[in-house]
């Protein structure tokens, strides 16, 4: 990114002006983004709505993308500088491996995406802020391993499971009473379903899943085979099965008390 | 030998030329070639390390013969023009054409300045599409030009006899394992007509594969699939030649060892016979040299 810093500087977020603003800017915002680990990987999932203030900006936004073979992003806070901020973040995994002929380590792809999000803290101290969550699976340790940040680029990796975004308050206290450390691939995928639909339950701007439109969350796994999207039929599937069993409990799953 | 005050630029650039080409004599040779589901590259390089052929982008792929410093160098530099191309515009707007110029103007420049040395490289860039008549190979000789390849080419010490080796039994829908056959044996093949065993170590084998479901379809073929692929050859070539592929082997054994023996002797005459003396003086100095570019 050097290279790019010097030839083009203005393609790299953070060497731009800021215009003086009065009040918010709007801007479609991506909201909530939740991940859990199984023995063997990771999944990474997010709702599909984008607002702008009160308004539902669109309903079927992507927010989780394959970083590369190995890892994935999920990104929650102004959409526009997200996407932006993920692409160059590929662009930047995908260079070093050709130039290289190898690939960084997880921890350091953590790393290079906190200083990333450290560059835009002056947009972030205007509001518009991004807060992404990076998930990916850890070829020398053989786990998924899931690293959550703040607006000012600190990174802490998390055991478990996390959530960002506006709904993560309600997703990760919906995870906290379902995860269990022996998930299956499916069990992660129905959790973490789950957890987005009590997100959705409680924040407004969490979308939950569109059964008439057929909008469903993204789900993603990353385990030693690398990076899956589940097709929409496997995650409509999760889905609706979440969705049934609501009809008849309409607050999820109950965990025991003692 | 006394220094001419003037040297007439047909001259120069014959000696620029001469000199480029010798480097690149040196070295061991690269093929690149269609078949049915994409192009293979094949290369003999007992490097694990420093790779001859290597990816440039989802659909581009790169190999190069000579010194791997300044291959390597315009490697990067490749790698860079995609990446930001692909950035700034999107990923489709990458071409092997796009790419291909560039290279075509980097070692034109280089070659015609009198300040730098020649690049002792020359190069093939390769994208595949989405059927085998998309498919594009451009060979980048040391002085800047392309030439737009079919089928199959080769570069690097022993091209020639190579390239006409793969012209007559290179045809359109080879699978893999045929292609590879081919590839192994167009490179086993010595100056001298002598044939030499190549086997997985030897070899730095690459596709651009058009039905891989990932976006780059860049795919280095390595350890147990390269073996299994050959040995499905030689399984195949067992059954076709019979005893007589015992006795070849021992007799490519006992040439392996002085490959580069005759192929420099005779470099050496022809040398000796144009510039007089100046070369074969050279030429002896290229036996361990031969080592570094690979």
């Amino acid at each position: 990114m050097d290279f790019l810093g010097a030839h083009v500087p203005e393609l790299l977020p953070g060497n731009r002006p800021l215009p003086p603003v009065q009040g918010a800017v709007e801007a479609p915002h991506g909201t909530t983004i939740v991940a859990a680990s199984f023995p063997g990987g990771v999944v990474l999932a997010g709702d599909r709505r984008a607002t702008m203030g009160n308004v539902i900006a669109q309903r079927d936004i992507e927010k989780v993308f394959p970083a590369d073979e190995y890892s994935a992003v999920g990104i929650a806070g102004t959409a526009g500088l997200a996407v932006e901020m993920v692409k160059l973040f590929q662009l930047e995994l995908e260079h070093f491996e050709k130039v290289e002929g190898a690939q960084l380590s997880l921890e350091g792809k953590a790393n290079r995406l906190s200083t990333m999000i450290r560059s835009n803290l002056g947009m972030a101290m205007q509001g518009l802020a991004v807060v992404p969550l990076f998930a990916g699976y850890d070829i020398d340790r053989e786990k998924g391993r899931i690293f959550s940040y703040d607006v000012t680029g600190g990174r802490s990796e998390e055991h478990g499971f996390a959530a960002t975004g506006s709904g993560s308050v309600f997703a990760r206290s919906a995870l906290k009473k379902l995860f269990r450390e022996d998930f299956t691939e499916h069990q992660a995928a129905t959790a973490v379903v789950q957890a987005l639909y009590d997100a959705a339950d409680d924040d407004s701007a969490t979308g939950g899943p569109d059964m008439a439109r057929r909008i469903y969350p993204i789900v993603t796994v990353i385990t030693e085979e690398g990076f899956r999207k589940l097709t929409e039929a496997e995650v409509s599937e999760i889905a609706r099965a979440v969705h049934e069993r609501r009809l008849d409990q309409p607050d999820g799953p109950r965990a025991a008390l003692l | 030998m006394s220094t001419p005050f003037y040297v007439s630029p047909q001259q120069a650039m014959a000696d620029r030329a001469e000199y480029a080409r010798k480097g690149i004599a040196r070295g061991r040779s690269v093929v690149v070639l269609q078949y049915t589901d994409g192009v293979l590259f094949v290369a003999e390089n007992p490097s694990r390390a420093l790779h001859k052929v290597s990816e440039i982008y989802d659909r581009i792929a790169f190999a190069a013969v000579g010194k791997y410093n300044e291959f390597e160098n315009l490697r990067i530099g490749g790698v860079r023009y995609a990446d930001l191309r692909g950035y700034t515009y999107d990923r489709e707007d990458v071409t092997a054409r796009g790419l291909a110029n560039v290279y075509a103007q980097t070692l034109g420049t280089i070659f015609s300045s009198a300040a730098e040395k020649p690049y002792e490289v020359e190069l093939i860039v390769a994208e595949v599409g989405n059927g085998p008549e998309d498919d594009q190979i451009y060979r980048l000789p040391h002085d800047g030009s392309i030439v737009d390849e079919h089928g199959s080419v080769a570069v690097g010490g022993n091209a020639d006899q190579i390239s006409s080796y793969l012209d007559q039994r290179h045809r359109d829908g080879m699978s893999l394992a045929e292609a590879l056959r081919l590839a192994v044996e167009s490179l086993s093949r010595d100056t001298n007509g002598a044939e030499r065993t190549l086997t997985a170590e030897h070899l730095e084998v690459a596709v651009l594969d058009r039905t891989r479901p990932q976006k780059r379809k860049f795919k280095r073929i390595l350890g147990r699939q390269l073996s299994r692929l050959l040995d499905e050859q030689t399984a195949e070539d067992k059954a076709e030649g019979g005893p007589g592929q015992d006795a070849g082997e021992a007799a490519e054994a006992g040439t392996a060892g002085g490959t580069t023996g005759p192929e420099a002797a005779a470099e050496g005459g022809k040398e000796g016979g144009k510039d007089s003396g100046k070369g074969s003086g050279k030429d002896t100095s290229a036996g361990p040299e031969d080592a570094g570019t690979d």
